[in-house]
Formats: structure tokens, sequence, C-alpha cells
């Protein structure tokens, strides 16, 4: 907080990323990984888009140690 | 430093992070996830279960017809499974969050903003919605209820990591007028009240029943140490890339401008 003698030769401007450029990785990444976590955490669960257990049976485990409502 | 670099450095740790969250739950987690699974068969066979568990030979279904995966399957491939895709989500998503916050945070260097983007998101996503709605181990929970509880369990997290969203926005905001020390007590204290109001306004879930209360903390404390497991092997990885970066294209920018200055 106390600011040292101005001295403008050390402040360096740390560069920042355009958000127009982070915007299309956010989303369609954002997109990918939150069809995984559905999948990962409530399909065949509370939800179920496809019929049968087998995707619920087969991350029965990480479903629960990772803190989603399981069954 | 670009978006790609990051999301690149945010899936590759994703993936030791979720590798390391495996070790950790099948070593920590699982004796107990065993435990409760023991117990959940021995109640079957009791006049008074109220639960739908009622396979007590291989595996573990939830339906006379469903498909049966091996515990063997369940405790180590699935598990496996299930920490790497969680591992990779999370890595990706936090690699791109912190790649709009580089040099958008006060006067924190990308390795230093990185680091806040993970702590913040282990406190949003997984400490405070597991201080309301804990993990809970096979045989507790009524399969009837899943659907409300499920909702409940994602609208807190949702209502969570978005007050963490505007809370760092708020302090971001307040910086320059009242200094580091306000301005982030002022983003904290306001996440807090948000979240501890929609605790007390969310329904309760209370199902344990008579499920014996030491192993249901031993298994939620190993859930909680599970997460945090994943939370901390994304925030030092990914930490520890991005300051590798941002370090060499200081370097590579700093001899362009001397060499420029020749």
């Amino acid at each position: 907080m106390s600011q040292a003698p101005a001295t403008p030769a050390t402040t360096v401007e740390i560069p920042s990323i355009p958000l127009a450029e982070i915007a299309p990785w956010a989303l369609f990444f954002g997109l990918l990984a939150v069809l995984a976590l559905f999948f990962l955490s409530a399909e065949q669960g509370a939800f179920s888009v496809l019929s049968g257990t087998a995707i619920h049976e087969w991350v029965h485990d990480g479903r629960h140690l990772l803190g989603f409502p399981c069954h | 430093m670009t978006a790609r670099a990051l999301l690149v450095r945010g899936l590759l740790v994703g993936l030791l992070a979720g590798f390391a969250t495996f070790l950790v739950a099948y070593q920590v987690g699982e004796p107990h996830v065993e435990t409760a699974i023991a117990l959940e068969e021995a109640g079957a066979h009791a006049p008074a279960a109220d639960h739908t568990h009622d396979e007590a030979t291989a595996g573990h279904t939830h339906e006379e017809h469903g498909t049966v995966v091996s515990r063997h399957n369940q405790r180590t491939w699935g598990l496996l499974t299930g920490s790497l895709a969680v591992g990779l989500a999370l890595g990706g998503i936090v690699a791109l969050v912190s790649a709009a916050t580089v040099g958008r945070m006060g006067r924190m260097t990308p390795g230093q903003s990185t680091a806040t983007i993970a702590l913040i998101g282990f406190v949003s996503y997984a400490l405070v919605p597991f201080l309301k709605y804990p993990a809970n181990p096979p045989a507790v929970g009524n399969g009837d209820t899943i659907g409300a509880r499920t909702g409940d369990y994602f609208a807190f997290v949702l209502i969570s990591v978005v007050a963490a969203v505007l809370c760092t926005l708020l302090a971001r905001r307040l910086w320059r007028q009242l200094g580091t020390y306000a301005a982030v007590l002022a983003g904290v204290g306001a996440y807090v009240v948000v979240v501890t109001v929609a605790g007390q306004l969310m329904p309760t879930v209370n199902e344990v029943g008579d499920f014996p209360a030491d192993v249901l903390w031993y298994f939620r404390r190993a859930s909680l140490i599970t997460l945090a497991t994943l939370w901390a092997a994304i925030g030092i990885g990914l930490t520890g890339l991005v300051g590798a970066l941002h370090r060499r294209e200081t370097a590579t920018t700093e001899r362009r401008a001397l060499a420029a200055s020749l």
C-alpha cells in the first residue's frame, strides 16, 4: 500500500489478454466442460438423458467422493 | 500471454491434478465408501430399510435391471474416469478465467492473480457448497429426493460462484479508492453475507437416519480432502506454469527493448 518513491522505470505494466480473444475459447471450452461435469455429476441420477444406469454406475464412487448428490 | 497458452497449461495441470485426486480419493476415501456399502447391504436385509439399494450380490446397483459395474471397476477405473474428467474441466476453466484476469487484478503479477482465482474457485465452488450440502456416502440419501437435492445443490453452487465473481469485481472496483485492505475486506464480506443468507433460506437436507456418525464424518472428511487435493493441485500447478511463462515473456520483451535501444 505504501507507495515507494515514484520510480516510473520499475512499474512494469502487466499486459492483459483482450477479452475478445478469450471469448471463443471460453465459450467452446465452457460448453464442453459443463457437458462433462453434467455427465459426471447428475446424468442417470437426477436426470436421465440416456436410459439405463451404466454412466451412473461407472462414475459412482467419483460422484460420492467429489461431493455431488449421487442417489 | 495468450488464451491458448493458458488453456493448454490448464488442461495439462488439470490432467495431473485429476490423477492426484484419484490417488488421494482411492487411498483416503475408498475405505469409507466400502464401509458405507457394507452397512447399506447389511441394512438392505433389515425390514425397516427405506432405501432402494437392494442388491447385495455383485457390485452395487440401484435397480434390478440396472447395469452392474463391479465394485473393483467402480473404485479404480470408474473413480479414475471421474477424477480425470473433473480435473480437465476445472483445470481448463480456471486457466481461462485466469487468462481473463491477467493484468486486471490491481498490481498482481500473472502468477498471483492465477493463485487468487484458484483460491476463490476452491472456496466458492467446493468449500462453501460443501458446508451447506456436504457429500454423502452410499446408503445415505433417499432415492426419491435425488431430483430436489441435486437441484438445491447446483442452485447453491451457482449462487456461491456468481456471488464470488460479483464480489471479486466489487473489490477490484473499490481497490483504487479504498486500497487493497478495505477493498478485499469489502469483497470477502459481501460474499460471506450473500452465501450465509442464501444458506439460511435454502432447504436443509437431513436423510442420515441411523447411519453411524463416525463413518459419516470419516467419509465427509475424506471427500473434503479429495476436493482440496483437486483444487490445490490445479492452483499450485497452474500458478507455477503461468509464473514461468510470464517470466520468460518478460525476459524476451526486455531483451528486445535492449536490442532496439542499441
